[in-house]
């Protein structure tokens, strides 16, 4: 499950795929948000999604994650068809983190991280209130398992702490300690180091190394294509719903549509149209 | 919050005068004990003699002596005990406020008691011209930091000691309310135990009481267990009192329900009297008296559990479809199934349908409990005092509603009671991390719906008869306004807001007309003052006071030290 299942020109080997999307689409309406996206995702690999804001990378998070229904395609997960809602496709093993982080924030880092464990538990109302044996063990669990969490992210000293007084890069790594609560064979991560300093991306870097190592997949979403190129071994690149292009960071780094979709068309002639999104 | 405070330059160099004034004022006040308030016996406990204080009277000189006792304390331990800081003059503040409006009140209790102003004798006078300057002195006066008190370390001994203490005036505060005919006295003194623990707020030593008594949470509950046992004693077999006590119980316990519902989950149910109303139907219909409908008469247990299943039902029932909705749609439903409730209990009467309730009748006699061989409707006498039928009854709704704060208190600290909380705070979010948010909403819904259902049935017990017409939106609102004015979400806070709630009306019969439009000011004034209610739960707190910055680093030290499970039991204080 650990090795990278990549061969060096980014074409997968003969491992199964751990997420296929086939042919996945979203429509708004009119606006097609995600068009056709064949996407697969192996085992013990980081894979990056770029693309210029308003791509529709966040939809198609939202897709693998159960938050939308795709209008048409399929999604299989570990040999399963995807299930359309949120709380099952955790219980899949997708775990995800937001853009804008959605911490609990009014509990503290150690609870947001227990919250997470409740799909990997299963103490009822009954045992909760008698409280026999098999309920406080399960407590203790969980506390265990959160507190391993929070040191594994780096975040041991501020357990106790409520999630709104945390700086922000503490933040995002305890919502990926949240994520990876849930026991996931997949994490996606949406812009995991957005806001963040020179200093903090890196720290973030190693943190998806280190989820990585533990034989995790990881997708993540990136507007800092050092980031990107340093840590993926694929990359999608996704322009207006359609993919661009697939394949390793040096290949996506090189391609001309690439650089045209990012910067404007013609980069050459139209230095003033240095697009924003870059 | 707080009105805009006068410049802290001025404050400083007027601060010395403030303070001489201020004790000044204290010791007027208590002095005015001494002088005739009124000049006629019927206001309040009779305050009409010199130097022969009431009871009403002995409590303001006390409290005008804690005044400058506040201030000369701040002068002399500026620093506080140890290296915790006590709030003195925030104390004193408080206190000042509180006397001010004592006076009012008391002022305002004799002009309506015995016929305008011109009754106030010159010691009330005094007591209001004292506190009126105090209050303004007070404003002068530079307050120090939040109190950090609670970090005080404290013997076991002295913990168990402040127990027993709290305890103690307790009993003495509930016996000496609902003694109270006189409706003036009633009002003044809840006014005083609210000043009472205005102060004990302020300067630190409510956080203190509740960390010494948390690290002795067992000994605490037992010993408040043990002191509302011994309420009925202190009453001499008197039932008026009692029969109010029941019906505070019941109340409270249905009020706790609704605080799993409304507090912990947070859904908006204004329709809850109706499981009430159902449980009580239910247990009138299988009471095996000439009245009842059916002709079965299981034991008690039996139609106690049926009752609240039968609730629970139709909680199930109404929150499958609705549930799914939030917010304000599920306001409005719950509010329809209420109405819907209410209709069809008065329908019920064989003309309209299957005669289960008699129609708008009701079920008129339900007879009274009888478990193990114990008659709840004749008199027992325990160690020579008499206990009264609705003393009976009592003893069973305290041990029901011990049970409630039970299953409350445990599924809040439960990994139910964090999906609540994550719920609460972010649906999507939750959802997202694999909370099974619509079950956890259903099974709120459902356990509110059956605690309440048990409550209706010894309900329907204690008041003998169940009509339709006492099962009324009003109830409803009643019951949310206790758990909101309380504290959503806390024990002790629903407690507090139900008691009151339900003592109000009973001891102020002569504002029935205008009950309404009172408890309808205090409402708009706590949403204005104090959205979290008379007690806060801390996470609530901040969810009221979002943008409040420093409350959030107090809280975080308090919920800080203690972890994960621990943590959230700070929240269900």
């Amino acid at each position: 499950m650990t090795q990278t299942a990549t061969t060096d020109a980014g074409t997968p080997t003969e491992l199964e795929p751990l997420l296929s999307a086939r042919q996945v689409t979203m429509r708004f309406g009119g606006l097609v948000a995600v068009d056709k996206v064949d996407f697969d995702v192996y085992p013990g690999e980081i894979m990056g999604l770029i693309g210029p804001n308003g791509a529709g990378k966040t939809t198609f998070f939202n897709c693998l994650t159960g938050l939308y229904k795709p209008t048409s395609g399929r999604v299989v997960f570990n040999g399963a068809l995807l299930p359309p809602k949120p709380g099952r496709v955790v219980r899949a093993g997708v775990a995800r983190t937001f853009q804008n982080i959605r911490l609990f924030a009014n509990m503290t880092a150690l609870e947001n991280v227990m919250v997470a464990r409740y799909c990997r538990t299963s103490s009822g109302p009954l045992t909760s209130i008698v409280r026999g044996p098999k309920y406080r063990r399960e407590e203790r669990e969980t506390e265990d398992r959160a507190t391993e969490l929070l040191d594994f992210v780096g975040l041991p000293e501020v357990a106790g702490n409520l999630a709104r007084n945390l700086s922000y890069g503490d933040q995002r790594r305890l919502e990926i300690a949240r994520a990876l609560a849930t026991d996931p064979k997949l994490l996606l991560l949406d812009e995991p180091t957005a806001g963040m300093n020179p200093q903090e991306t890196r720290q973030a870097e190693e943190l998806i190394f280190k989820i990585k190592d533990r034989g995790l997949a990881v997708i993540t979403i990136e507007h800092d294509m050092r980031f990107i190129f340093n840590l993926c071994d694929r990359v999608l690149c996704l322009v207006q719903g359609r993919p661009l292009v697939l394949g390793t960071p040096d290949q996506v780094q090189s391609d001309p549509r690439v650089i045209e979709a990012y910067i404007g068309t013609g980069a050459q002639e139209a230095d003033g149209q240095v697009g924003r999104d870059a | 919050m707080s009105l805009p405070g006068i410049p802290v330059a001025i404050r400083r160099r007027y601060g010395p005068v403030a303070r001489i004034v201020t004790i000044a004022c204290g010791v007027i006040i208590a002095a005015s004990a001494y002088l005739p308030w009124a000049y006629g016996s019927d206001a309040l406990d009779n305050v009409t003699y010199v130097g022969g204080p009431s009871f009403i009277q002995f409590i303001a000189l006390g409290m005008g002596l804690v005044l400058p006792a506040l201030v000369v304390c701040s002068i002399r331990w500026p620093a506080g005990f140890g290296r915790t800081r006590v709030g003195w003059i925030r104390g004193a503040r408080a206190l000042a406020t509180g006397l001010l409006i004592i006076f009012v009140v008391i002022a305002g209790a004799i002009s309506v008691q015995l016929g305008g102003t011109i009754n106030i004798n010159y010691g009330a006078w005094v007591g209001l011209a004292a506190a009126l300057i105090g209050f303004v002195a007070t404003r002068f006066l530079v307050q120090e930091g939040a109190p950090t008190v609670n970090r005080l370390k404290t013997p076991g001994w002295l913990s168990i000691l402040a127990i027993a203490v709290v305890m103690l005036v307790m009993l003495f505060v509930a016996y000496y309310a609902l003694d109270q005919s006189n409706p003036g006295t009633f009002v003044t003194f809840i006014v005083y135990t609210g000043v009472g623990v205005a102060v004990l707020l302020r300067t630190g030593a409510l956080g203190w009481l509740t960390a010494a008594t948390g690290a002795h949470r067992r000994v605490m509950l037992l010993a408040a267990f043990l002191v509302a046992f011994l309420f009925p004693f202190t009453q001499g077999g008197s039932d008026a009192n009692m029969s109010i006590a029941a019906q505070v119980l019941v109340f409270a316990a249905t009020a706790m329900g609704l605080n799993i519902v409304v507090g912990l989950a947070g859904l908006l149910d204004l329709g809850y009297i109706a499981f009430l109303g159902s449980g009580a139907f239910v247990a009138a219909m299988l009471s095996g008296t000439a009245m009842a409908t059916f002709d079965v008469h299981p034991p008690f247990i039996v139609t106690m559990l049926l009752s609240g299943c039968v609730a629970a039902t139709l909680g199930l029932v109404i929150g499958s479809p609705t549930l799914r909705v939030s917010g304000d749609y599920l306001a409005i439903i719950t509010l329809a199934f209420g109405e819907i409730f209410r209709l069809s209990m008065n329908n019920l009467d064989g003309s309209d349908g299957p005669d289960l309730t008699h129609g708008s009748r009701g079920i008129s006699d339900t007879g009274d409990l009888n478990l193990f061989g114990f008659d709840f409707g004749a008199t027992h006498t325990i160690a020579g005092i008499e206990i009264g039928r609705f003393a009976n009854y009592y003893f069973i709704l305290l041990i029901w509603l011990a049970i409630v704060i039970l299953i409350f208190s445990r599924l809040n600290n439960s990994r139910i009671g964090r999906g609540w909380v994550a719920i609460r705070e972010d649906e999507k979010a939750a959802e997202a991390m694999g909370v099974n948010v619509f079950g956890l909403k259903l099974l709120a819904f459902a356990s509110g719906a059956f605690l309440a259902g048990v409550a209706g049935s010894i309900k329907a017990h204690v008041d003998i008869s169940v009509t339709p017409d006492s099962y009324v939106f009003l109830q409803s609102s009643f019951l949310l306004a206790a758990v909101v004015l309380g504290g959503m979400g806390t024990v002790l806070g629903v407690l507090i807001g139900a008691t009151l709630l339900q003592l109000m009306p009973e001891k102020l019969r002569f504002v029935n007309e205008y009950r309404l439009m009172f408890f309808g000011l205090l409402l708009v004034v706590m949403m204005r003052f104090r959205p979290e209610g008379i007690i806060a739960s801390e996470r609530r707190q901040l969810e009221f006071h979002d943008e409040d910055e420093e409350l959030a680093e107090r809280l975080d030290d308090n919920l800080g030290p203690s972890t994960g499970a621990v943590a959230v039991e700070g929240a269900s204080r």
